[in-house]
């Protein structure tokens, strides 16, 4: 299991870096509130490891993403955490098997946890009906 | 190898957070797949966590709700929590300008208090309104507008009443009897509705406090309190008097288990090892006095413990404390049992509430999916 990864780590950093630059120059410095990017892979980032930094995010998003993606069984290894408590930062690691790119697995856990939000929201909209039909 | 498949018993038990007395057990959740070696299943689908997944209403009104969410993670539960309490926008009191105050209350001690009295209004003209942006670091900030920013007056006067000179000098000390607005009340605001404000917030439907008779301030004749206050929207995170929300608490469902016979007067001290409600006595029947090894034999018509409510309880361990009770009771949590317990400070209804925080959290996926493609497709 470890082997392939140590070997795709060599030639890593070039293209997680270089893509790095391209977000950082339009978001960070000179304004940091807009629409900007929100997100940014950490240098040392593979196809298959790797840790994404969300701006203006916290525990919220951070643990809920976290379960939804431990939930997926590509995922080998997924964790949070946030550096610093007086930055607005969070911190997600994503390992994945096989040859899962990390970024499809993040974006699955947004998806599900999006279609996590709309059972929550129909099950409470009915049950919130039938409360009131029956209280009525 | 076909994978192994954990029976329905075993399962329960997965879900129980076990209470002893000076430790707790099994507290993390295992329903990930490869937790266990050899097993499968407990990946994410939407099927069966639709089927999974209940919701049970205990009590809805307006300003206070209690419900249980049943098969959610901790961390789904508490990103709802968290998200009531600090990302709701809600409208309240943000800059307040003095024109006259002469009263004992110091200028920016009245303004804290002035922003920390909630507001109701209009909903639909609430979710009309949008962000003030205030200016910060030369970047200009958002000008005002009727879509940003609610005006309201407050203009009072402590006078005499008619005989109130005649009647402090008999002595009399009630300020009521004596003064006209001796106490300023938020009831005293009046709105002033700009543009398309008059649409929303008339009437009924002006920006009003939720609870008229909060004190702000205390007068005496001569004294003048005259202010213009702007409130904006805001976010609990900046603030809690953005909160929409008084209290937002979840807690897992308790859970009694009497592994065994508790009869007579042990039953009676085991109730009131109990907050009333949870514990119940019943006679013990024929059918159970009859039955072999049951712990029951002869004790027909006796009074037993039985399990009532154990929503009721508080699992506060007390029954673990006396020797008698410790083998014959297992205490615990269901791990997936959320009560919620939502209290609104009165903007919104706490159901609504409840349900706008999922779909915040739906948002924020939302805006992280875009910025994720748009990373991406930078490459």
């Amino acid at each position: 299991m470890s082997q392939p990864q140590d070997e795709e780590m060599d030639d890593a950093p070039t293209a997680p870096e270089a893509e790095d630059q391209n977000g950082e120059g339009e978001g960070e410095d000179e304004d940091d509130e807009p629409v900007q990017q929100l997100i940014r892979v950490l240098p040392g980032a593979t196809e298959t490891a790797a840790s994404f930094e969300f701006k203006e995010e916290d525990h919220t998003l951070g643990n809920a993403l976290r379960h939804i993606i431990m939930k997926n069984p590509d995922v080998e290894f997924c964790g949070y955490s946030i550096p610093h408590p007086s930055e607005a930062k969070m911190h997600l690691r994503i390992q994945t098997y096989d040859d899962q790119n990390v970024q499809d697995v993040l974006e699955k856990g947004l998806d599900d946890l999006m279609a996590l939000c709309d059972v929550v929201v129909e099950k409470f909209t009915i049950a919130q009906e039938e409360y009131k039909a029956t209280a009525a | 190898m076909a994978p192994l498949l954990p029976s329905q018993e075993e399962l329960d038990r997965r879900k129980v957070v076990g209470f002893g007395l000076e430790k707790i057990t099994n507290a993390s959740n295992s329903e990930y797949p490869d937790f266990f070696p050899g097993e499968t299943g407990f990946a994410w689908s939407v099927e069966s966590f639709k089927k999974n997944f209940r919701v049970q209403i205990h009590e809805l009104n307006p300003d206070e709700s209690t419900f249980s969410l049943i098969g959610l993670d901790a961390s789904i539960a508490n990103a709802f929590r968290r998200i009531l309490i600090a990302e709701i926008p809600t409208l309240a009191i943000e800059n307040v300008f003095i024109n006259n105050n002469t009263s004992i209350i110091q200028d920016e001690v009245l303004a804290s208090r002035l922003g920390l009295i909630p507001l109701k209004g209009n909903k639909e003209g609430l979710r009309w309104m949008k962000w003030f942006k205030e200016a910060k670091d030369g970047e200009p900030g958002s000008t005002l507008t009727d879509y940003n920013t609610v005006v309201l007056h407050l203009d009072v006067q402590c006078t005499w009443q008619e005989k109130g000179k005649e009647l402090f000098m008999k002595g009399e000390t009630d300020s009521n009897k004596l003064y006209h607005n001796s106490n300023v009340y938020p009831s005293q605001f009046t709105q002033q509705p700009i543009g398309r404000q008059a649409d929303f917030f008339s009437g009924e439907n002006a920006v009003q406090p939720v609870n008229p008779d909060i004190l702000i301030a205390k007068l005496r004749p001569g004294q003048v309190i005259t202010l213009t206050m702007h409130a904006n929207k805001g976010k609990g995170g900046d603030h809690a008097k953005f909160s929409p929300v008084a209290t937002a608490t979840y807690r897992l469902m308790p859970k009694i288990d009497i592994t065994q016979p508790i009869i007579g007067d042990d039953a009676k001290k085991f109730a009131r090892c109990f907050p009333r409600g949870v514990i119940k006595l019943e006679p013990v029947t024929v059918g159970e006095a009859k039955r072999k090894g049951s712990g029951y034999e002869g004790q027909e018509g006796n009074l037993k413990a039985v399990v009532a409510d154990p929503m009721k309880d508080t699992v506060s361990r007390e029954c673990l404390r006396h020797k008698e009770f410790v083998d014959k009771v297992k205490l615990g949590r269901i791990r997936d049992h959320f009560i919620f317990k939502i209290e609104s400070t009165g903007q919104f209804d706490s159901d609504e509430l409840f349900l706008e925080s999922v779909r915040l959290l739906k948002a924020k996926c939302m805006k992280m999916k875009r910025s994720l493609g748009e990373m991406t497709s930078h490459v």
